[in-house]
């Protein structure tokens, strides 16, 4: 039988915050460190935007391209599909018969959401 | 088979004989957050020096043979490089997300990192759903990337972050999706219970058809994800500088370059698990002494080894094709993987359905 935990820790939780405080420590102290041993020089140019050369013109937080907007909407549809896929993928065999064909019916309404959107040129890159 | 919670039960069972049981818990949460930078780190700094290498023999060069032997400390002579730059303090960008973003890119790569298994008993988160979790975690990662580009005010890093958040999130689905197939042929999605399951063959050859349908749809959207090879117009360096990163300096351009090179290993990682079996060594169903011999090779060898074939592979793309165009990358996705992904599920159920598997 293949071991569950790791030093007997049953809390996964635990573990997982773990290793997010790790990635904190990380670059915390990767930042504090170069912070004591990098050199420092001070230029007003120096904080100028890495362009072309010439001052920078206007802010570049601005409107950017609707094309971007529409793929994330479709990504956000596809992905919720996804997740609730999964239950269904683990108990694929228990489920048996009655639960391909409740799946069937879902998976084939978000297939012809993608034809829709095929169809309507969402798909397009403009 | 040599199970390394051996060693660690040793290990608690030691501290608990010494100290009270919430020390020892703590002493063994700072031991793992220890083992996991260390791991974290030194495989970073193999996979630059790996990845400059096999560029080197693809492009008839020697690559990096100066700084130790064969140049083995290359990358550490980088990184000191990295650390001894000075932080440039930029004038019009917005302060606390641009020091944000590499916090979210480091801690995605560390969580999907601590999912992996390296051998029996030998991986640090283990949830029942585990391989969602990575799934989920992993995604952190395109939050840093467009933060970098949006905080630092600069016209290129905005198109690169807007570039790869477009690019991430539609591969994701194809990673999800082939996933999702193999999690459906596995029945669990727990990670040793993963691992488990191919004991007597792993899943490319258990599920033949879909199952290398899947992998070679996991290759190339991991690829994508890994922002890498053919797919790396995020940080086209003829268009865009350098993509999300241009206005980050010294150990700070660093996080993501670590992080990019550790997801290249994540990206292998997961394939080598999904597909080959992780640390579970090569079995034949019935060959008993072959199989006893093959448990010989220890299972963090079998892990790292497919994870490093694997990712020879994905540098492999990155010479062998010219960059895509955006509209493209979007149409390989959209069009044509996820069509065949969603084909290649239904194959799946089929053949499971069937009982037509190995």
């Amino acid at each position: 039988m293949i071991s569950l935990d790791i030093f007997g820790i049953q809390n996964n939780a635990l573990l997982a915050v773990v290793a997010l405080l790790t990635g904190v420590a990380l670059v915390s102290l990767a930042m504090w460190l170069a912070g004591l041993i990098s050199p420092r020089s001070f230029n007003p140019q120096k904080g100028e935007a890495y362009e072309c050369g010439i001052p920078t013109r206007g802010s570049s937080m601005t409107r950017f391209n609707v094309g971007y907007y529409l793929y994330a909407i479709l990504f956000l549809i596809f992905d919720v599909e996804t997740v609730f896929l999964f239950p269904w993928a683990v108990k694929i065999k228990e489920l048996g018969a009655e639960g391909v064909i409740s799946i069937a019916v879902f998976f084939s309404i978000l297939v012809l959401g993608l034809v829709y959107a095929w169809k309507k040129g969402a798909l397009e890159w403009k | 088979m040599f199970d390394f919670s051996i060693i660690t039960n040793w290990l608690n069972n030691l501290l608990n004989s010494y100290m009270p049981a919430w020390l020892t818990t703590t002493v063994e949460c700072v031991l793992i957050g220890v083992g996991l930078l260390l791991a974290y780190a030194l495989l970073a700094l193999f996979y630059i020096y790996f990845e400059r290498k096999v560029c080197a023999a693809f492009q008839c060069r020697l690559g990096p043979d100066r700084v130790g032997y064969h140049g083995l400390l290359q990358s550490f002579a980088d990184m000191f490089k990295m650390l001894i730059k000075e932080l440039i303090t930029l004038n019009h960008i917005d302060r606390f997300l641009f020091a944000l973003a590499p916090y979210l890119v480091i801690i995605a790569s560390l969580l999907a990192f601590a999912v992996l298994p390296w051998g029996n008993g030998l991986q640090i988160i283990d949830f029942n759903i585990g391989i969602f979790f990575l799934i989920a975690v992993s995604s952190i990662g395109v939050l840093g990337i467009l933060l970098a580009g949006w905080s630092s005010n600069n016209k290129f890093t905005l198109i690169g972050a807007l570039r790869s958040g477009a690019q991430m999130i539609s591969y994701e689905l194809s990673i999800g999706l082939s996933i999702l197939t193999m999690v459906a042929f596995a029945g669990t999605m727990s990670v040793p219970g993963i691992v488990e399951a191919q004991k007597d063959c792993w899943f490319i050859f258990a599920g033949h058809v879909p199952a290398f349908i899947a992998f070679v749809i996991y290759l190339i959207a991991g690829t994508a994800e890994t922002n890498r090879g053919p797919f790396d117009l995020p940080e086209a360096e003829s268009e865009l500088t350098a993509g999300y990163h241009t206005e980050y300096s010294g150990i700070h351009f660093g996080f993501f370059y670590l992080a990019e090179y550790l997801n290249l290993f994540i990206v292998s990682g997961v394939a080598s698990l999904m597909f080959f079996g992780g640390w579970m060594p090569f079995h034949v169903a019935g060959w008993d002494g072959f199989n006893m011999v093959m448990d010989y090779i220890p299972g963090i060898v079998w892990f790292l080894g497919k994870a490093i074939v694997i990712s020879f592979i994905i540098i492999w793309f990155k010479w062998t094709f010219p960059r895509l165009r955006i509209d493209q990358l979007l149409n390989l996705e959209w069009k044509y993987l996820l069509p065949i992904n969603l084909v290649n599920l239904v194959l799946m159920t089929l053949v499971i359905a069937s009982g037509f598997h190995f």
